[in-house]
């Protein structure tokens, strides 16, 4: 298949699989208007008052789909903008501007709108400067209907979803509709939206640059999250190329399906534990059926969306002990909130280096309630004593000990309240900084056991941002600074015997698989739509062949080499459906 | 005219549903309702307008009514803020 051609568009491969589907192009509206003057005012506002009808109509099509798809909660925004509609002060003021001043009412609504708007984003507040976009959408309903343009309605289902950029909120309200794909402008491969596409094993195409100039709606479109490609309007010869793909992936899928109850063992007997990560609730199902043995990563600033604010005790308890019960006797390790860097402070901190500042651990000993809140919580919920409690972004050991007393002391609050909890809980740290790469062994030590987050770990150890296109291309997995940090980690904790496992991407990479085994790993935390697979290629390696190709690896000093030792493993040990799925 | 003083109680701060709910609270009284917060002054039988207001958990509101059923306006809106916007 030729990968290049006019109407194809090259991007990162964020989410693997294969959609063909309409384009439906998300974008945040924006209407042009000037100012002119009127002459019938009364036509004018005969005018604004049928497009506020009209709006109407619009809206109350998607409150009621809203409320389907998104819950009565979430929805609640949609009946906000059908209030502003028939706002009385605000109506009543655009009423007599354009009575008063002689001006075209799109003008006066815009003008009037932006008012409110103007206020909204001068709060210090970061969900104001959202609320602010809200508003946004009610003003281009209106204007657009004055106008008597037709729009788009915002929900639509079965389609791929090409947008500039997507939030993690974004996101997460797409997830309630049938999405195929997306498709971005912007982001990298560990983008948050890259990270829940694959979670919910939907397709996705990143960084493509010029997706939503050269795409437009309605648009067929073939996304390949494999290969990174995007095929827009596709000739009858890519089209029936992909429709034959497309089968031939379901039908992998459904091989790959069989395995779910097989054990993930090397043909030589090496038994490797593999776990899932857990985004959103909702995924909690996907995981078990996908065969996972427990949840290695259990994200909690993402599950409850601190950027808008943070759980009570109670909120947190109740959702750390329906995860953990629906889990048991599996084991679950949740982390504590890992907020700052790109995952968005809910106070409105501009840090000039976020990835730098306060961030991780150190958010966490700097606002002690908030932390406490949470230990409090995860500890009642350990009743059942499956909950291991995991803390990000450590540093130094002071960190780690200036934690463990917190822990204690919330241990004893719970034992004058006669609250129940695990006194053994397990207590771990990610190892996601060079710092505590190099500390890797006194670190350990200290602790019960150790996740190695390759994400982060990559980027500080190579200074790439993994956000940022123009360097994403450095950001290299296979760089051998990676590969022999990772070495180090692993063997300083496992001749400490402390547990050392792997929860970053790099763990789903079917690629890096045979090498992190082959390096010592014998757990692995993934995205559990990535399972099977995995386990796949776990049963069809012997430890003895993925050792020896790891410790070639080790010599190497450029990650093409290191990648073309891999590509050959591949070719010569691994079947020929695996190869298909690279 | 009748002036009371209210303080957010629920976590999630006057967000936008309670929003919605308090202007239709207010347009069910011909009293004139007004919130004032760090010196804005808000009309509040505008969602718009209620909506541009940042109140968090623990922020204090001053809210004055003006017509024939002040009374039974302020009463009535009042026990909501006092309820937590009932998410308590």
């Amino acid at each position: 298949m030729n990968y290049t051609g006019e109407n194809i568009l090259k991007g990162i491969p964020a989410a693997p699989g294969i959609a063909i589907a309409t384009a439906y192009l998300y974008k945040k509206y924006k209407e042009d208007v000037t100012k002119e003057k009127i002459e019938d005012t009364d036509l004018a506002i005969q005018n604004l008052s049928e497009a506020l009808e009209k709006s109407k109509k619009e809206l109350q099509k998607i409150f009621s789909l809203a409320i389907d798809k998104m819950g009565e909660k979430r929805a609640g925004i949609f009946e906000a903008q059908l209030m502003i509609l028939e706002d009385p002060v605000l109506l009543e003021t655009i009423i007599n501007r354009i009575k008063n001043e002689k001006i075209n009412p799109e003008y006066v609504v815009s003008d009037e709108i932006s008012k409110y708007q103007a206020l909204m984003n001068a709060s210090s507040e970061p969900y104001m400067k959202e609320r602010s976009m809200d508003i946004e959408d009610i003003k281009n309903r209106i204007i657009k209907n004055i106008k008597n343009k037709k729009w788009k309605s915002r929900i639509a289902s079965d389609v791929v979803v090409v947008t500039d950029v997507i939030t993690p909120a974004d996101t997460v309200l797409f997830t309630r509709v049938n999405v195929k794909g997306y498709v971005t402008d912007f982001g990298g491969l560990t983008s948050h939206a890259a990270i829940v596409a694959r979670s919910l094993n939907i397709p996705a195409v990143v960084g493509t640059h010029d997706a939503t100039d050269r795409i437009k709606n309605g648009d067929k479109i073939i996304v390949d999250g494999i290969h990174g490609t995007v095929i827009v309007n596709p000739t009858k010869e890519q089209l029936s190329e992909y429709e034959r793909k497309l089968e031939k992936l379901n039908e992998i899928n459904c091989e790959l399906a069989k395995l779910r109850d097989k054990p993930a063992v090397t043909k030589d007997g090496k038994k490797i534990v593999l776990h899932a990560n857990l985004d959103l609730e909702e995924e909690l199902d996907f995981v078990v059926q996908n065969g996972a043995e427990g949840i290695g990563l259990v994200r909690t600033e993402q599950i409850f969306q601190v950027a808008n604010s943070f759980p009570d005790e109670e909120t947190q308890f109740q959702l750390y002990s329906k995860l953990a019960q629906k889990l048991y006797p599996l084991p679950i390790t949740i982390r504590t909130f890992d907020i700052g860097g790109d995952k968005v402070l809910p106070l409105d901190i501009k840090e000039p280096n976020p990835f730098l500042g306060w961030r991780g651990i150190r958010f966490l000993l700097d606002n002690l309630e908030l932390f406490k809140t949470q230990l409090r919580a995860l500890l009642r919920a350990s009743i059942h004593k499956n909950i291991k409690i995991m803390f990000p972004m450590i540093t130094s050991i002071q960190e780690i000990r200036k934690t463990k007393q917190i822990v204690e002391i919330c241990k004893n609050e719970l034992k004058t309240e006669n609250l129940n909890f695990d006194d053994n809980i397990p207590l771990g740290i990610m190892v996601e900084v060079p710092s505590s790469a190099v500390m890797a062994g006194k670190f350990a030590k200290e602790v019960d056991f150790v996740s190695i987050g390759t994400n982060d770990l990559i980027q500080y150890l190579l200074a790439v941002d993994r956000g940022n296109e123009n360097v994403s291309a450095q950001y290299q997995e296979f760089h051998p600074a990676v590969i022999n940090t990772l070495k180090y980690i692993i063997d300083e904790c496992q001749n400490i015997n402390t547990d050392v496992s792997i929860c970053g991407e790099m763990a789903a990479d079917i690629l890096a698989v045979p090498l992190l085994i082959g390096l010592g790993l014998q757990s692995l935390s993934v995205s559990a739509s990535v399972i099977p697979q995995i386990k796949k290629v776990v049963r069809s390696i012997n430890y003895s062949d993925v050792k020896s190709l790891s410790d070639q690896c080790l010599t190497f000093e450029t990650e093409e080499k290191i990648k073309n030792l891999i590509f050959e493993f591949y070719k010569t040990h691994l079947t020929e459906d695996l190869k298909d799925l690279m | 005219m009748i002036e009371r003083k209210v303080k957010i109680l629920n976590n999630a701060g006057l967000h936008t549903r309670p929003a919605a709910t308090l202007v239709k609270l207010a347009a069910k009284y011909k009293s004139d309702f007004y919130i004032y917060k760090d010196g804005l002054k808000i009309n509040g039988k505008s969602i718009i307008g209620v909506m541009t207001l940042a109140a968090e958990k623990g922020s204090e509101l001053t809210l004055t009514f003006d017509g024939e059923d002040e009374e039974k306006a302020a009463n009535e809106i009042v026990d909501y803020f006092n309820r937590g916007f009932d998410e308590l």
